[in-house]
Formats: C-alpha cells, sequence, structure tokens
C-alpha cells in the first residue's frame, strides 16, 4: 500500500536531487531541466497533499495547475536568456558567465 | 633752610635726566640747563654756607629707608661746617668747569652727553659729601666711580682713552673692596650704619682696638684708590686721556678729594686708632714724595699735572694721619683752586697748539697772556709761595708735622721743593724760550671768553682763597673746620722762612736749568741717567702689576674660557641641543613607524580584508545559489537541535 | 541520470522519462486531470523547447568540457544533509490522514475551483505566461 510517507519521501528525494543539480551542472541547460525536476517534485507533493490530507478539497490540484504554467513561462524565458548568452560567449558554461565578481 | 640741602645734589641729576630725554639732540640747550642746574646749587650751597658760618653746630636729617629687623638704612643728610665747605668747593670747580666746557668742547658731536655726564658726576660728588651714613656714602662712592669711568673714557673711539677708563674704574675697585669689607666691619660691630652713631658707639669703647685699626685701614683703602695714593695711584696718570675740562674737574678738585674727604669724615675712627693713622700717614708722605720724583721729568704738560695731584694728596694724607683735620681739609679747599686753574690753564695751551708734549711748545707766552698769567699765578701758589693761599695751607701742614714727627716735615720740605721744579720747568718750557715747533706756534691762539673768565675767577680764588686760613685771624678758618676742639697751633716764623727758601731755590733751578740753560738738562739727564729713566719710567709701577696681576689674570681668564666656558657651557648647551635633535629624531621614528604605520596598517587590513572578501564574489551563479542553499540547511538544523 | 551525465542530450531524455513517471505517480493519486496537463505541456511544449535549445547552443557533443563543476563534494554533503532532515522531518509528523477518497471526477472538480474560487489566480497567471512569453520573445530577437 502507498500512503503519504512514500510519496513525500520520494518528493523529496527528487527535490534533493534537483538542487544538486542546480549547484553542480555546468551546462546551463542542465541547470534549466534540474529547475524542472525542482518543479515536479513539488507538484508531486501538492497532489498527494490533496489526495491524502484533505480529499475534499481539490486545491492541491489546483495548485499544480499553477505550478505547472509558471514553469513553462519560466522555461520559455530561461532559455531565451542562454540564447543570449550563447550568442555572447560562444558557449552555455555557467563558468563562464562571471563579469559580476571582483 | 638746612632741611633743604637735598635740594643741592638734587638739581644736578634732574638736569641728568632732562638731558638725557629731552634735550640730547640740542647741544646749546643742554649745556644751559647743566650750568644752570649747578649754578642753583652753588647758590644753595651757598646759603648753607652762611647757615652753618652763623650756627656752626652739626645737623642731620634723616629719613629711614629701609627698616629690617638688625638691619636699619637710612636716607640722610649730615652738615657740619666740612660738608658746607665741601658743597662749595664741588659747586664752584664744577659750575667753572662746565662754563669752561662750553668752549672747549665745541663741535663735539657727543656734547650733550658729555654735559649730562657732567651733570650726574656733580651729583653723585654732592651725595656724597652730604651722607650720613655708611651705606649712603658708599652708594654715591660707586656713583662718582662710575661716572669718572664714563668722563675719563668720553672719548672712547681713542683705545687709550677707553683702556685709561677701564683702568681708573678697576683700580679704584680695588681700593673699594677693602672699603666695603672695612665698612661691614665696623658697622657690624657697633650695630649701625649712621656715622653719628657709629662714631659714638666707637669713642665709648664698644670695638676693639685691633678689629678698630683693621677696619680703619681698610676703608683707607677706599681712599687710597678714589685718592690715588700708592700702591693704586697708576691710573690717574693715564686718566689724563678724558677731555681736559674733566680732568680739572675730576682730577684735581672733586673725585681725588673724596678719599680725603672720607678720611675727614671719619676722623673719629682714625684719631683712637694709633696704628691706623701712622699708616695713612705714612703712605701719604710716601706717595707725597713718589709722585713728586716722578713728575721731575715727564713731558706732558697734563701727566705733570696728574703727578703734582698724586703728590698733593698725599700731602693732605699725610696731614690726616698726623691728626690735622684743619690743615688737610684746608689744603683739600685752596688746592682744588689751584690746581682747577692749572688744569683750564693747560687745557687752554693744548687747545692752542693742539698736543701735550712740552716740548712741542715754547715761547707762548705772548700769543696768550692770560693763560699764561693765570697759569704761573697758579704754580706760584702751589709751590707755596708767601702770599698765595697754597702758602698758607702748605704751611699749616708743615707745622703740624714738625708739631708731631719733625721726620715727616722733612719729607714735606722736599716734596716741596720738587713741586717747586716741575712747575717752573713747565712754566718755562711752555710760555719762555723759543717756539720748539714753528708751525704750532704760528697756529696758537688765546681762547675765547668762555674759557679765559673760569681761569681768571679761579686764580683769584688762588690768590685769596687761602686767606681764611691765616694763622692770626681770631675767626678764621681753624675755628669754623675742627674736629672736637679748636687747636690754634702756634706759627713758627722760622718754619715759614724755611719753606718759602726752599720753594724759592726750586724756582731758581728750574730758571737755571730751563731759562738760563746755565745748567743743562741733557747733561744731567746723561749723568743720573739711571735715575732718570726709573724716574721717566714712573718706577715701573705699571709694567709690574701688568707683570703680577694682570698677565695672571688674564691667563685665568683664558684658561677659565676655554676649560669651563667652551668646555662645559658649550658642551652643555651643544649636549641639550643634540639631545633635542635626537628627541626629535625620535619622535620622526615613531611618527613614521607608528604612527604612519598604524594609519598605513589600517590601510592595508582594510583592503587586504576587502580583498579577500571579495573573493566571495565569485559571479558564479552556481556559487551563490550555493551559498543560499547551504544557509537554508544551516538553519533548518540549527533550528531542529 | 538527469544531473549527471555528461552529455546534456542524453540527461535530456531521462528527463522525459522522469517526466511521463510522474505522469504515471498522478494517475496513481486519482489525479487524472494534471496527469493529462503534465504529460500534454512539460513533456510536449518544454520538452521540446529544451531540444530546440540545445540543439542551438551547440557544443554539447565535445567530450573534453567537464560537465559538471567543483561544488560537487560540498554540493552533495549539503544536499545529503537536508535530504536527511527533511525525511526524518516528514517521518515525525504526524499527518492528519483522511481516509476518504476523491469525490467524483476529479476534472470536474478542478474546473469548478479554477473559475470560482481560484478565477483570481488564473487570470494572473495567464498574464503571467503571456508576459513571459511576449519577453521571451523580445529578448531573444536578433538585432
Amino acid at each position: 500500500m502507498l500512503n503519504l510517507y512514500h510519496y513525500l519521501a520520494l518528493s523529496a528525494i527528487l527535490f534533493c536531487i534537483g538542487i544538486f543539480g542546480v549547484l553542480t551542472r555546468r551546462n546551463a541547460i542542465g541547470i534549466l531541466m534540474s529547475i524542472e525536476l525542482l518543479f515536479n517534485a513539488v507538484n508531486i507533493n501538492f497532489v498527494a497533499f490533496a489526495r491524502f490530507i484533505n480529499p475534499q478539497e481539490i486545491t492541491g490540484q489546483v495548485f499544480t495547475i499553477f505550478v505547472i504554467t509558471i514553469a513553462a513561462a519560466e522555461a520559455a524565458v530561461g532559455l531565451a536568456i542562454i540564447i543570449l548568452i550563447y550568442r555572447q560567449h560562444k558557449g552555455v558554461e555557467v563558468d563562464r558567465v562571471n563579469i559580476m565578481k571582483w | 633752610m638746612l632741611p633743604y640741602s637735598w635740594l643741592i645734589p638734587f638739581f644736578p641729576i634732574l638736569s641728568f635726566i632732562l638731558i638725557i630725554f629731552f634735550t640730547i639732540k640740542k647741544p646749546k640747550l643742554s649745556s644751559l640747563v647743566s650750568i644752570g642746574a649747578v649754578s642753583l646749587s652753588f647758590v644753595f650751597s651757598f646759603i648753607v654756607l652762611i647757615t652753618v658760618l652763623s650756627n656752626p653746630v652739626t645737623s642731620e636729617f634723616k629719613i629711614n629707608w629701609l627698616d629690617l629687623p638688625g638691619f636699619k638704612v637710612e636716607a640722610g643728610m649730615l652738615i657740619d661746617p666740612l660738608t658746607a665747605v665741601m658743597l662749595m668747593v664741588v659747586t664752584i670747580v664744577s659750575m667753572l668747569v662746565q662754563i669752561y666746557s662750553v668752549g672747549y668742547m665745541a663741535g663735539d658731536p657727543r656734547f650733550s652727553r658729555y654735559f649730562s655726564f657732567l651733570s650726574l658726576f656733580t651729583f653723585s660728588m654732592l651725595g656724597l659729601v652730604l651722607a650720613n651714613n655708611f651705606f649712603e656714602i658708599f652708594i654715591f662712592w660707586e656713583l662718582v666711580g662710575l661716572t669718572s669711568y664714563l668722563l675719563i673714557g668720553f672719548w672712547f673711539e681713542k683705545k687709550s682713552a677707553s683702556d685709561a677708563g677701564k683702568k681708573a674704574f678697576i683700580t679704584t675697585r680695588t681700593g673699594d673692596l677693602a672699603f666695603l669689607v672695612g665698612i661691614f666691619l665696623l658697622t657690624t660691630t657697633v650695630g649701625t650704619l649712621n656715622f653719628q652713631e657709629a662714631f659714638h658707639q666707637v669713642e665709648s669703647g664698644a670695638i676693639s682696638a685691633t678689629l678698630l685699626t683693621l677696619s680703619a685701614i681698610l676703608i683707607f683703602g677706599g681712599a687710597v684708590g678714589k685718592s690715588a695714593q700708592f700702591p693704586l695711584h697708576v691710573w690717574l696718570p693715564d686718566a689724563m686721556e678724558g677731555p681736559t675740562p674733566v680732568s680739572a674737574l675730576i682730577h684735581a678738585a672733586t673725585m681725588v678729594a673724596a678719599g680725603v674727604y672720607l678720611v675727614a669724615r671719619l676722623m673719629s675712627i682714625y684719631t683712637l686708632s694709633v696704628p691706623a693713622s701712622l699708616v695713612v700717614a705714612i703712605i701719604g708722605a710716601f706717595t707725597a714724595f713718589l709722585a713728586a720724583s716722578i713728575g721731575l721729568v715727564q713731558n706732558d704738560i697734563k701727566r705733570v699735572l696728574a703727578y703734582s695731584t698724586i703728590s698733593q694728596l698725599g700731602y693732605m694724607i699725610m696731614a690726616l694721619g698726623l691728626g690735622g683735620y684743619t690743615a688737610g681739609t684746608f689744603h683739600l679747599m685752596t688746592h682744588a683752586s689751584f690746581k682747577a686753574l692749572l688744569f683750564l690753564g693747560a687745557g687752554s695751551v693744548i687747545h692752542a697748539v693742539h698736543t701735550n708734549d712740552i716740548w712741542e711748545m715754547g715761547g707762548l707766552y705772548p700769543k696768550m697772556k692770560t693763560t699764561a698769567l693765570t697759569f704761573i699765578i697758579g704754580s706760584l701758589s702751589l709751590a707755596g709761595i708767601f702770599p698765595l693761599s697754597g702758602f698758607w695751607s702748605k704751611d699749616e701742614i708743615l707745622l703740624l708735622a714738625l708739631n708731631k714727627y719733625p721726620i715727616f716735615m722733612l719729607v714735606g720740605l722736599a716734596v716741596a721743593f720738587m713741586t717747586a721744579f716741575y712747575m717752573f720747568r713747565l712754566c718755562f718750557v711752555t710760555f719762555y724760550g723759543k717756539p720748539k715747533d714753528q708751525q704750532k706756534f704760528e697756529h696758537a691762539h688765546e681762547s675765547p671768553k668762555v674759557m679765559t673768565v673760569p681761569l681768571v675767577v679761579l686764580a683769584f680764588l688762588s690768590i685769596f682763597a687761602g686767606w681764611v686760613g691765616i694763622p692770626w685771624l681770631s675767626k678764621g678758618y681753624s675755628s669754623f673746620v675742627y674736629h672736637h676742639e679748636v687747636h690754634h697751633l702756634e706759627p713758627n716764623f722760622i718754619l715759614m722762612i724755611v719753606a718759602t727758601l726752599v720753594a724759592l731755590s726750586g724756582i731758581y733751578l728750574a730758571y737755571l736749568m730751563y731759562y738760563k740753560g746755565s745748567i743743562s738738562p741733557e747733561k744731567l739727564k746723561n749723568k743720573c741717567s739711571f735715575i732718570y729713566k726709573i724716574l721717566y719710567n714712573k718706577y715701573y709701577f705699571d709694567e709690574l702689576y701688568n707683570a703680577i696681576i694682570i698677565k695672571p689674570l688674564f691667563k685665568l681668564a683664558d684658561f677659565l674660557y676655554k676649560k669651563f666656558d667652551l668646555g662645559v657651557i658649550d658642551w652643555l648647551v651643544n649636549a641639550v641641543g643634540d639631545f633635542i635633535v635626537f628627541l626629535s629624531w625620535l619622535k620622526e621614528r615613531f611618527d613614521t613607524l607608528i604612527v604612519d604605520g598604524a594609519v598605513n596598517g589600517l590601510g592595508y587590513v582594510v583592503r587586504g580584508t576587502g580583498a579577500g572578501m571579495r573573493k566571495v564574489q565569485t559571479g558564479q551563479l552556481q556559487n551563490y545559489a550555493f551559498i543560499i542553499f547551504f544557509g537554508i540547511v544551516l538553519i533548518i538544523l540549527l533550528k531542529l537541535f | 541520470m538527469v544531473v549527471t551525465l555528461k552529455n546534456i542530450f542524453h540527461s535530456l531524455l531521462f528527463l522525459i522519462l522522469c517526466f511521463f513517471s510522474i505522469a504515471g505517480i498522478y494517475v496513481l493519486l486519482s489525479a487524472e486531470f494534471v496527469a493529462a496537463v503534465q504529460v500534454l505541456i512539460y513533456v510536449g511544449a518544454i520538452t521540446v523547447l529544451l531540444i530546440f535549445a540545445i540543439m542551438l547552443t551547440a557544443q554539447l557533443y565535445s567530450p573534453s568540457i567537464r560537465q559538471s563543476n567543483e561544488q560537487v563534494i560540498p554540493g552533495l554533503l549539503v544536499v545529503g544533509a537536508l535530504l536527511v532532515v527533511t525525511l526524518s522531518v516528514l517521518g515525525r509528523t504526524s499527518w492528519r490522514i483522511s481516509t476518504q477518497g476523491i469525490e467524483g471526477q476529479s476534472t470536474v472538480s478542478i474546473g469548478k475551483a479554477l473559475l470560482t474560487t481560484y478565477v483570481l489566480p488564473f487570470e494572473v497567471v495567464s498574464l503571467v505566461l503571456l508576459a513571459a512569453l511576449i519577453g521571451a520573445i523580445i529578448i531573444a530577437r536578433k538585432e
């Protein structure tokens, strides 16, 4: 039987993997992909709660829809920026984007 | 009237102040101020004289100046017949000299200052004569010394003049040292500074004989200095470097008489101490003989007169030493008149021919009759020829000596012979004979009235002033000026005749040698060349003093200067300077190292910190994200535990 | 897989796999509508976007480029810590679990909720989407 704990654990693991990816990946697109992972983890969380805590309320799922929407928007903008960076540096390593340093 | 006698010295000091502060740039006015002041003093002195004549008591006026326990100082005046006489002498001579100076010093660039000094001197001398206590008399004594220094060295551009001034001051100062010690001894023993009180004490036996003698001799030391007695006589001949009127005032009539006055004033002390009186008399006699012998061979007209002064002072001192209060002071009075006359006359001659050397003069009689005549009158009086003043005063002294210790009389007679000789040597060589220097002779002329009138006045005094001392007068000088009681000495006719003969023979010898030429001075000089040399070189006293005192003193001063001044004081000053330099070096190091170091260090620290800190700004997004995340985790952990 | 592969295209493929799995999980959780939306949008739109992006920034094939940066180890540590913490918290919390099931069709309920209670966020989100897309276009325009 799957119960809430499992789903939450899954969500947490996925979240942590996502963060690891954000901190670690050199490729900008890789970072974006990790961020998508983060969103998904969060979504699982929402839906699980919606299902297990109070099934009368469908709030969790509604919220999940919103999150997906926003994720899409953000992915679009992020990629636009990456395109620009690519044009500037001819490469997408985030190491290179460091002019805001000392 | 007598309480106002302080006005007498007041006028001259007022004149001094006025001249120095107001009229220093106006010569004519300065001379008027000065002469006016001394004339006023003269008038007042005359009034004093008359007052004292009619009421010959001793009056004293004093105020307490300083009143400490155990030390009382007064400022006061003592007026007795002696004072009255001295006041007259000083004011008359000062007045005449100042009038004469108008002519003599005409054109001198420091004319006004000259008159201011004369006024100051007159003030000092008058104050000295009026003093009623040891403190006051010492102050004026020193003032007289100072002003004489100023006047002798008046033409200080000439090295010999400034040297002479110094010599006078230092020599008299040596005497003053003895004077001061004597004063201390005496006053601390009798417990008072006041003359009258001191005499009282001494007469009632408050002081031991030895102490009295010692202090008397020491005080006499001051007189020895001021009156140029042996051995402190060396300054007076050199003092001839000053202007001739100064010589007349200071060295004929007043300052040198201060010593005589001192002994006379303190007669009570000297009469009570036989050894002291003897010392006084012997020194007086010795000096008289010594000086006269030197005067025989001097060629400078003023030097001859200088030695003559020393010699005559010796006469006076000798008289006082023999107890002749009356005789000594009488001679002082007459000497003042004819010596001043002689000096002023010499000044007149010098003014005419511009030289002091008698061998460059000669035959001046027809050219300057007034000067010549008055000069001869003065010489006669000095030589002691009847019936001039000098005769009477000298005779008194010889009489006194005869009655006390005849040997002094013999010395006195010898001196009289020499005096007559050298004075007339001067007269004959200067005024008669052929002129030795034709150019100078051409140039010579009689001096202006302002110079000759004082000469005439003094000549008058030289003849008649001494008549107050004629022994047959019932109320003469001896009834006026006496010590304790009047004593008339019986006039000794034989003595008078002998004295006159002695003087005449002196004149005759001079006549033979210098007028007629029967005895040749040259031959005599060669025959007694040894004696001549000693006499001419003044017994080598100056050389002696130079070797014994002056050279070692200079050596000592030099040594001290090198060792102490340079070695110690300069070293000290340099050390202090070095130390301060060192301190400032330290400060500089401190500033640089520590202060700057701190400031710089602060800068370095900030920079370093900044440099370190900004490494955080990697610009790498992932780094930032990491940090944020890390922080969150940390907070959660903290919250949990 | 997604986060570690060198070749970014491969990691993208694994991402797609992830998405599909999550959709399945949603179905398990009786959230059919959400599953559908997930597949539609994530797999459809976003994945295509990512593919395009990868294609456009085309140095993905050079093997010399290190894919993970120097923060790996610290990252691991921190993430591990987080994981541990989160799981422990999850474990300890006593969730109020309801035993009822979902009433009716989830889709209908979502629709209802969207247009009544949550109408404002709904509209706003649409606007956000619009703005973001316009923005993205403007940003990435070639001058």
